[in-house]
Order: C-alpha cells, then structure tokens, then sequence
C-alpha cells in the first residue's frame, strides 16, 4: 500500500500546494488569529481607544453565568440535533436504499430542503409554526394546545431543532445512501442465505460497513450545529424567549455585532474554537479504531 | 452509482454557494468549520472533475437594479442608509430631487440593510479609513456615536465650519434634544417616530364600545382589551410592538419617572438604571395580570407583533406612528388612533412622549475635503425645508423634524382629511420636556433592550415576579453600563 511518490523538482510540490494553502491562510489563520489578538483587547467599536488587557476578556466571559447557560443550551441543542438528524436520515436511507418503484422520485424530493439556504427556510417555518399566522402553529391552538414558542421556552428550543435537523437531514441521507449502495453485492446475498432477517442484516452487515459515513456524519453534524445554525435561530426565535435558545454561537452574534462588545465576542469566539478542535480530535481519538474502514 | 456522486458533488458545491449568499456575520467564528469539514472524507470521495462542473449558481450572478451615476463634476458624497422599503424608496426619492435641485453636489444614497447592519457597515468602513460621509444611525446606537469623538463630525461644528446659519429652534425640541448635546446639535434628525394606541373600530363596535371614546388610562385599556375577548369581537384584546419603547421608556417618560440617574444618561456616561422603580413595577404586573386574564397578549421582541393588529387578531395595538402606512394598506377593517394610555393616579401625567427613529451622522476619513463637508452640509439645508420635511412626514408617517414642517401639512390640510395623523406631533410636543422626556442616551442600549426583552419574557411565563424581572435588568443592564464607560476611560 505505501507507495511514495519522489517529486524530481523540488519547487513542484510547493507550488501545488500553494492554492490549497493560500486560501487557509485568508480564510483561516487570518481571520483566527485576528481573533485571537481582539480578544486581549478593550476596544471601543471604531478602533479610537484601545487597552490591551490580557486574559481580562477570558476571565469575564467565562466567569458569566448566562455563558454557561448558552454552554448548556447548545450542548443539548447539538445533540438533539444531531440524533434527531442521523437516525432520521438512516431511516429514510434504508427505505429508499429498496427495490421499490419510484425509488428516484422519493430520493429527490428528500434532496430538495438541502438546497434551501438557512434563512430562507427559517422563513418557511415561521409561516407554518407561527402561533398566530402560521397554518400549523394556528391549528395546534385550535386544538386546544398552548402552542407558543415566542413565549415558551421548550418550544422554542423544539421547534429550532427540528427546523435545523430538518435542514441538514438531506445532507445525511445522501451519504447514508451512498454508504449503503457501497456495501458489496454479494455479502448482503450471503447474508441472506445464511438466513439473515432484515434487522439482523442491517445490524450485522450494513450499519458495521457503513461505519466510515456514520462516523463523519456525526463530526460534521456537531460542527454543523454548532455553527452553521444561526440562520435558523435569528429567523425564528433571536434567541429568546428569555434566553432559551441563546448558543454559545449566538451569543458570540450579539455581544460582537449587535451589542459592539468586541473582546469579549472574540474571546468567546477564541473559546468556541477551542471546544470543537477539542471536540473533533476527540472524536478522531475514540472512534478511529473502532471504524471499519473497507 | 457514478451518477449519485455527480449529484452529490454538485450538491456540495451548490450548498457552498448557498451558504456563501446566506448572512454570515461573525467571520472569525465560522471559521474552525472549514479544517473539520476537510479532514474526514466521505466513504468514497468524488471524483474531482465531476466536483468542478458548473453548477446553475443562484444568487450571485443576481446583478443589482442599476443605480443612477452623478453626473460629471459634482462633489459626490456618501450617503448610507438602514430603512428597508417603502420608507427607504422615499428616503431616496427625497435625496433625488435634492440631487435635481442643484448643479454642484450629488450625494448617493447606499441600503446597506437593517440598523444594526448599516452600524456594523460604516464601523467596519470607519476602522478601514473608507467611511461614507453620512449614515443614517438608529436612535439607540446614539450613545455610541456620541461617544466616538473623532469619528464623527457633530453637526453644530459642520455648520460652523461650513457657513451654514443653522438654528436648532426650527426643529421640534423632543426631536433635536435627543440628538443634542446641551444646545449643540450633534447628528441631524430624519426619521422620528413616537408610540401611539391604534384600535380596530370594528371591532369596537361589536364589543359594544363606544369608538368615538377610545380607552385614555390603562384602567380603560384594560377593561376594553377584556371586553373584546369576552364579548369574542376579537382574539386577543390587546398587544404592542416594540416591548421596552412604548412599555417602559415611553412608558417612564409620560409618567415623567427616570429610566436611569443623569436625566437618562443624557448628562453623563455615569448615568445608573433607575426602572425598576415602583411605577414601572405596577404596570409589568398590570401586563402580566392582563396576560393571565387573556386580555393581553405578548407578540414577540421588536416589531414582531405589529402583524397582530392588522390582522384583526388583537383590537388594541400601541405601534409606532410610522407603522400608520402599514396599518392603512393592510388592515381590513376601520381603525382608529390615539394616544398612549397612562395610569390617572399618578400626578401631572401624562406629559410628552419620547421618539424613536435614526438621525444622520457625518463621518470623519482621511482626505474629506472642504466641498464635501459643504455638500452635507447643503443637503441637511435642504431637508429642513419645511416643503421637504412636510413631504417626508405625510408620505411616511414620521414625525415632522421642523415646526415649519407641521405647519405645511396642516396648511395643506393633510391633517383635515387624515384624522389622527397629527396626534403623533401634538402628543410628542405637548408639554415642555422634563429631564425624564427629553429622550435618552444610555451605552449599549440594543444590549439593554434584550436584557429587558429576556427578563420580562421569563415574568411572562411565570418564572419570576415583576419585582424580581425589573431588579435582575437593572442589575444587568447596569454591568452594561460600566462596560461601556471603561471602554471609554
């Protein structure tokens, strides 16, 4: 399998690489470590005064029990979401993975909340949920549930999870179905033959092999929510009521756009940073081994 | 197989795309998604001439509406503004016909979106040495503004340095003492609003009150807004937009008690929250009381319940004057305005309202000229015009800035065929404002507005007392406060 590659000129590989690392260094280390530097910083919105005040920033952030509260709030966000999303997605994936006529039309039409863009369809779901001009929020009332989630903070919480897993289940369901029409052929006929039901094949054999997918799937799914999730949160709740669906990332949005508190936004970005670097290696560290990779 | 690949690349792409378009304000942040979205790769990575294909990109290939040049040899200044449409059509109409009125200077009107985003946008351009030379700033972000010395160019130096003879008695003093600093202007007003008690006759009427006497006190508000529920005229009886504007700082300001010590924070950044006195107190619970009876009914933070009265669902709304516009095209149903309710034991209220709105601010930048200075200066001349201020007020139902403006409109005789249309001015200007109504200007104000938003949503619920949600915003919004003052020290 190791097979190494000897470059004959020297310059080449650099060069190669140079679009690859130029765009990681705009785009990433930039930006980061601008990050980082604001967040020394007591600085006024326009740049006119400036204190540098060490760890200052850190310590009030972290020291803040509404910080915490965001923490708690977004890690019960993040794993609804994330569970909410896979098992849907797997579930939907196994259906359409079947023989079954117009298996083409169910794939695409699962595909279509993908390419909608997180704002958008935060719109959609305020005119389904709203509880007062949305068609379903309206019907839950008149059946006599106090549906309102500008005031209820359970729902609130509800309701921005399942518009988010709803958003991203496509995205999981594509890969669940590639990962499962990658599974051989003839392991699932021997399976078969040796008289494996349903839940037996897919427990045994398709759910191991597709082991790689899930696995990816998870991380993105947790990075996803962790940050690509405001959208959908300024759209339909702007993080109230009180502050019930206030994450971490959301709160970064206020305190550094709305409220101008530059350091200590930076700083909670810097901390944010952090956690899913933190998170992603973990990840790496405890499933790597126990991936099947084919 | 090779074709779910196809569709799966050009999905990718497509999402990429996607998210490029969607708002993504925090640019540092989003960031570490990008290495961990890298790392792992998908079961079979797709095969890298499939990915590039081109996919039908949305919205960037959009081109903008064109926008009219300046023509040839005019000072050309920047002018950036958050009013969305219609109100920001006018906006630019009325910049147009200055642009028409003379030969010399053109100033450019830029959206630049929301409030908070036209903030953030002159902040950023500010910082890069590129600042437009006017923005249009939410009343709210006036502290900060203020604060900015050196950033800004105050409007009484302007005119100093710029031979304009400007006299600030022309405009209305609730509007001008906002955005002043003892007699000296500092930004220049535009677009002012005030709170006003907007009710569906309607609805009134089948409820069986009396709509030509409309409820004055919130004793009156009360037993109205519960008679419409019960008698099933409407829904909900009533509502307000904006919470912490028309129910606590317009709120204090009629009932002439402080929102907080130095006349509001008008005369110093020291200025300590005062609102969780016990007039304040009484009507949160008032409104939790009316809300347990099901008089009342609480849309949402900002403008999010404006849609309640329109609708028909809410018989009372209390909304700003410039949601009047709004109110006319969407209503189905005939509606009447009045004043804003006050409590009649409390002695000498209710006095005057306070505004709400934007201002506009010129910016300082490296390599401004004289001839542009001139060219704002030109343009703040002509909006005060009481033709041009009369216009403005009766096409979007702002306030007039000017007393000339308002005696326009009446010599019109706008006010004769639009009944209540002049009770926003009468109601901002009927008393002599007192150190509690003349406006006010607090550090970080949006951040204490959510404060306020967050606290009292959790006394709606029933998870603290009114006591307790107006003690906890005080406490907080007072470490926003000395925030902000370090900031500056």
């Amino acid at each position: 399998m190791q097979r190494r590659v000897v470059f004959p000129n020297r310059l080449l590989p650099y060069l190669l690489l140079l679009p690859q690392l130029a765009i990681t260094t705009v785009f990433f280390f930039w930006p980061a470590s601008q990050a980082i530097y604001q967040s020394l910083l007591r600085q006024d919105p326009f740049g006119l005064r400036t204190q540098f005040v060490f760890l200052q920033n850190f310590q009030s952030v972290l020291s803040d029990p509404l910080y915490i509260e965001a923490f708690q709030v977004t890690a019960v966000f993040s794993i609804s979401v994330t569970l909410f999303v896979m098992m849907l997605a797997l579930l939907f994936a196994v259906m359409a993975d079947r023989q079954i006529r117009g298996a083409p039309a169910y794939k695409t039409l699962l595909l279509w909340p993908y390419a909608l863009a997180p704002a958008v369809a935060a719109v959609l779901w305020v005119f389904i949920f709203h509880p007062s001009i949305g068609i379903l929020g309206k019907a839950l009332n008149g059946l006599g549930l106090k549906w309102d989630y500008q005031l209820n903070g359970v729902q609130a919480l509800v309701l921005i999870v399942v518009a988010s897993a709803w958003k991203q289940i496509a995205h999981n369901f594509l890969f669940f179905l590639a990962g499962l029409q990658s599974v051989p052929p003839a392991i699932v006929e021997a399976a078969l033959i040796d008289g494996a039901g349903a839940w037996k094949l897919f427990r045994k054999i398709l759910f191991p092999l597709i082991s790689p997918t899930t696995f990816y799937l998870l991380t993105i799914n947790l990075v996803f929510s962790f940050f690509d999730t405001f959208g959908v949160i300024h759209a339909l709740t702007h993080g109230g009521p009180g502050r019930a669906t206030t994450t971490l990332m959301y709160k970064v949005y206020m305190d550094g756009y709305v409220n101008l508190n530059l350091g200590e936004s930076a700083a909670q970005s810097v901390v944010l940073m952090l956690i899913v670097s933190a998170l992603v290696w973990i990840q790496f560290r405890s499933t790597e081994g126990k991936v099947h990779y084919s | 197989m090779k074709k779910l690949f196809v569709v799966l690349s050009v999905l990718v792409v497509l999402s990429m795309l996607l998210s490029a378009c969607a708002p993504q304000p925090a640019p540092a942040p989003a960031q570490p998604a990008a290495p961990a979205a890298k790392a792992p790769e998908p079961t079979k990575a797709p095969e890298p001439t499939k990915a590039a294909e081109p996919t039908k990109a949305p919205a960037p290939t959009a081109t903008p509406a064109p926008r009219p040049t300046p023509p040839p040899g005019r000072v050309v200044v920047e002018f950036w503004f958050g009013l969305g449409k219609p109100l920001g059509d006018v906006l630019e109409a009325v910049v147009m016909d200055f642009n028409k009125s003379q030969d010399k200077y053109y100033v450019d009107p830029i959206y630049k979106g929301a409030y908070p985003d036209t903030m953030n946008a002159a902040i950023a351009a500010f910082r890069a040495g590129k600042a437009p030379h006017i923005v249009q700033m939410f009343e709210v972000g006036t502290a900060t503004m203020m604060a900015a010395k050196g950033a800004i160019k105050p409007v009484y130096q302007l005119a100093k340095e710029t031979g304009w003879n400007l006299d600030p008695s022309i405009y209305i003093p609730a509007v001008r003492g906002y955005y002043s600093e003892g007699e000296n202007m500092i930004s220049m007003p535009l677009n002012s609003s005030t709170p006003m008690l907007y009710f569906n006759i309607d609805a009134f009427k089948k409820a069986g009150l009396d709509p030509a006497r409309p409820p004055k006190t919130w004793t009156e508000v009360r037993a109205a807004a519960k008679k419409l529920v019960d008698s099933g005229a409407t829904k909900c009886g009533m509502t307000f937009e904006w919470p912490t504007w028309t129910q606590l700082e317009n709120f204090s300001a009629l009932h002439n008690v402080p929102l907080a010590t130095k006349s509001n924070g008008m005369t110093g950044m020291d200025a300590e929250l005062k609102f969780n006195g016990d007039l304040q107190v009484r009507h949160l619970q008032t409104l939790m009381d009316m809300a347990k009876e099901g008089s009342f009914k609480y849309g949402g933070r900002d403008g999010a319940a404006t849609v309640l009265f329109p609708s028909g669902e809410c018989g009372i709304i209390m909304a700003s004057s410039a949601a009047r516009a709004r109110i006319k095209n969407e209503s189905k149903f005939e509606w009447g305005v009045t004043f804003l309710p006050y409590y009649d034991d409390v002695q000498g209220a209710p006095i005057n309202s306070i505004i709400g709105g934007a201002s506009l601010w010129v910016l300082n930048s490296p390599g401004r000229t004289a001839d542009e200075y001139k060219a704002v200066a030109e343009f703040f001349k002509y909006i005060s015009q009481p033709a041009v201020d009369a216009r403005w007020h009766q096409e979007t139902g702002y306030l007039p800035i000017t007393h000339g403006g308002f005696e326009k409109t009446k010599a019109d005789g706008f006010y004769a065929k639009n009944p209540g249309a002049d009770l926003p001015y009468q109601q901002l200007t009927r008393s002599k404002p007192t150190e509690n109504s003349l406006g006010l200007r607090l550090g970080n104000m949006p951040e204490i507005r959510t404060i306020v938003y967050e606290e009292w949503e959790k006394a709606f619920q029933g998870q603290q007392t009114a006591k307790q949600a107006m003690d906890n915003a005080v406490k907080r919004g007072n470490e926003v406060l000395r925030n902000f003052e370090k900031t500056y020290k």
